[in-house]
């Protein structure tokens, strides 16, 4: 009798551990997916800016025929934002663009009837939408992020994330000194015309 | 340096917490209404003229017949409801073309926060002022006013959005519309009921000879008087939530948009703001950033604004 009933107790306990470590397995898999479906975010917003990028060189060449440089600057950061992997190298191509974009249209500054071009102020409008949405899309992504690795991070979960290879993610991180030394950049425009 | 992320309370705990109020508090609303149902049936048995022996059974047959009806009207303005209270603020929708700023702000938000876009309206009104409604984030709408988008600042705009956002990633727009309901319902039988014992009081004399006696009359008047005061627990409830929901909106808030100091400047600007808006009514007052309806500060008006006042909101949010 003693027997049947300490079985019963073993053999709840177990099923009430599966229980628990099921749960806490699908709790891990949805805060990953939470980053995945952040990062979507972002992406979008990158894939919207790299195609706006070409029809902008196209305009501005129509009218500073002669700043190539620029162009390819700002060509090579599209291609190798096209070509990036993972949030870490996605924020670094990204800065080099933003920093190329910001070297353009400093540039274009010095071109009047550029500036004065509606398809050139629509084109400016759009991009620094895309930027500010970016900004948006990167606060919510890290703050999944965050709350993705501090939980795999911490116990009990950490030895369940190690079990089933949950590993930490990348935040997608601007890249402040980038925007200063595009700062320096617009003040060499300025004076150069 | 990149500046490190900070850490901050994902929309989906606050869900988790919002979803947990909101079962205690429906608890509490369920209760007030059989309550309310039960008097109903204990009134309607006393003036039909059950004798005593069965007045049990028939309230609360009676009272589950209108429990079963009273959810049918409830669920029907549940559904009316959103489109009701757009109607009502006599707002129109807009689109990207009509109002770049706004809609490109709200769309910003949407991403920042991970909702879906909600739809975006403007009430002609020169009192600055905004609100959310909806009954889910997929079908989520928020309004500002013209007033709102005149006097603001863009950074003061985009706070006093990121507080209507957070209203719908809190789920605050489905809480409060389920208790604007249900305080709705309530307040509705209440009425009824009242009458219908006003009115049945004159046939109960003339059936006086079935009658129940003396613990029937004190079952009646408890009925009565619970029903009498049912709506203004019911107001009461709604208010406390609302402003619950309120504070809880200001720090989602200011979270999202990064910037508490500009809610605060938002919320003073709409405070000492002095237009009245038209369109606001004392059924739509608590759906607002501010409140809408400013009277005088006495006891009833703090125990039944919709609004914490405006100073302690500030206060909090300076203090972020």
């Amino acid at each position: 009798m003693t027997a049947i009933i300490i079985l019963a107790v073993l053999i709840g306990i177990i099923v009430l551990g599966v229980f628990i470590i099921a749960g806490m397995y699908n709790g891990l898999v949805r805060s990953r997916n939470r980053v995945k479906e952040a990062w979507s975010g972002i992406d979008v917003q990158l894939r919207r800016r790299a195609s706006l990028i070409p029809n902008l060189v196209e305009t501005v060449r129509g009218y500073a025929e002669h700043e190539r440089e620029t162009f390819e600057e700002v060509t090579k950061a599209r291609s190798q934002l096209e070509n990036a992997n993972g949030a870490a190298d996605n924020a670094v191509a990204n800065n080099m663009l933003t920093g190329a974009l910001r070297h353009l249209f400093a540039v274009a500054e010095a071109y009047p009837e550029l500036q004065a071009a509606d398809n050139f102020r629509e084109l400016q409008r759009e991009l620094s939408d895309i930027e500010e949405k970016i900004a948006f899309a990167r606060q919510f992504f890290n703050a999944n992020v965050l709350s993705y690795n501090n939980r795999i991070q911490t116990v009990p979960n950490n030895i369940l994330a190690g079990m089933f290879n949950f590993v930490d993610e990348e935040f997608f991180e601007t890249d402040d000194e980038g925007r200063a030394e595009v700062k320096v950049d617009f003040s060499g425009a300025a004076v150069g015309d | 340096m990149a500046e490190a992320p900070q850490e901050r309370v994902l929309i989906y705990d606050r869900i988790d917490a919002n979803k947990r109020i909101t079962l205690v508090i429906m608890a509490g609303f369920v209760l007030l209404a059989a309550g309310v149902f039960v008097s109903i049936g204990v009134i309607v048995s006393y003036y039909a003229g059950t004798p005593e022996s069965e007045l049990v059974g028939v309230s609360i047959r009676v009272g589950v017949v209108a429990a079963i009806i009273a959810t049918g009207i409830g669920i029907m303005m549940y559904f009316m409801a959103p489109a009701a209270v757009l109607t009502i603020a006599g707002a129109h929708e807009v689109t990207k073309e009509d109002e770049p700023e706004l809609y490109r702000i709200v769309e910003n938000l949407s991403i920042g926060s991970g909702l879906p876009m909600p739809q975006v309206w403007v009430v002609e009104d020169g009192a600055p002022n905004a609100f959310a409604t909806g009954r889910s984030p997929d079908q989520a709408h928020v309004a500002a006013t013209r007033g709102l988008l005149n006097k603001l600042e863009k950074r003061e705009l985009e706070a006093v959005m990121a507080h209507e956002m957070s209203h719908i990633g809190n789920l605050d727009i489905r809480l409060m519309t389920i208790v604007a309901v249900v305080v709705g319902i309530v307040a509705l039988i209440a009425d009824l009921m009242l009458r219908f014992t006003w009115y049945g009081a004159g046939a109960r004399r003339s059936n006086r000879s079935k009658g129940g006696g003396g613990i029937g009359l004190i079952i009646l008047i408890i009925a009565i008087v619970f029903l009498l005061i049912s709506p203004i627990i019911a107001g009461i409830m709604r208010m406390a939530l609302s402003r619950q929901r309120e504070y809880l909106a200001d720090s989602s808030g200011a979270l999202l948009c990064r910037n508490p100091a500009a809610l605060a400047d938002a919320l003073e600007k709409i405070a000492k703001d002095p237009d009245p808006l038209e369109s606001a009514n004392k059924a739509t007052a608590h759906l607002y950033i501010a409140e809408p309806l400013q009277g005088h500060e006495s006891f009833t008006n703090k125990l039944f604004s919709t609004h914490p006042s405006v100073e302690e909101r500030v206060r909090l949010l300076r203090a972020m």
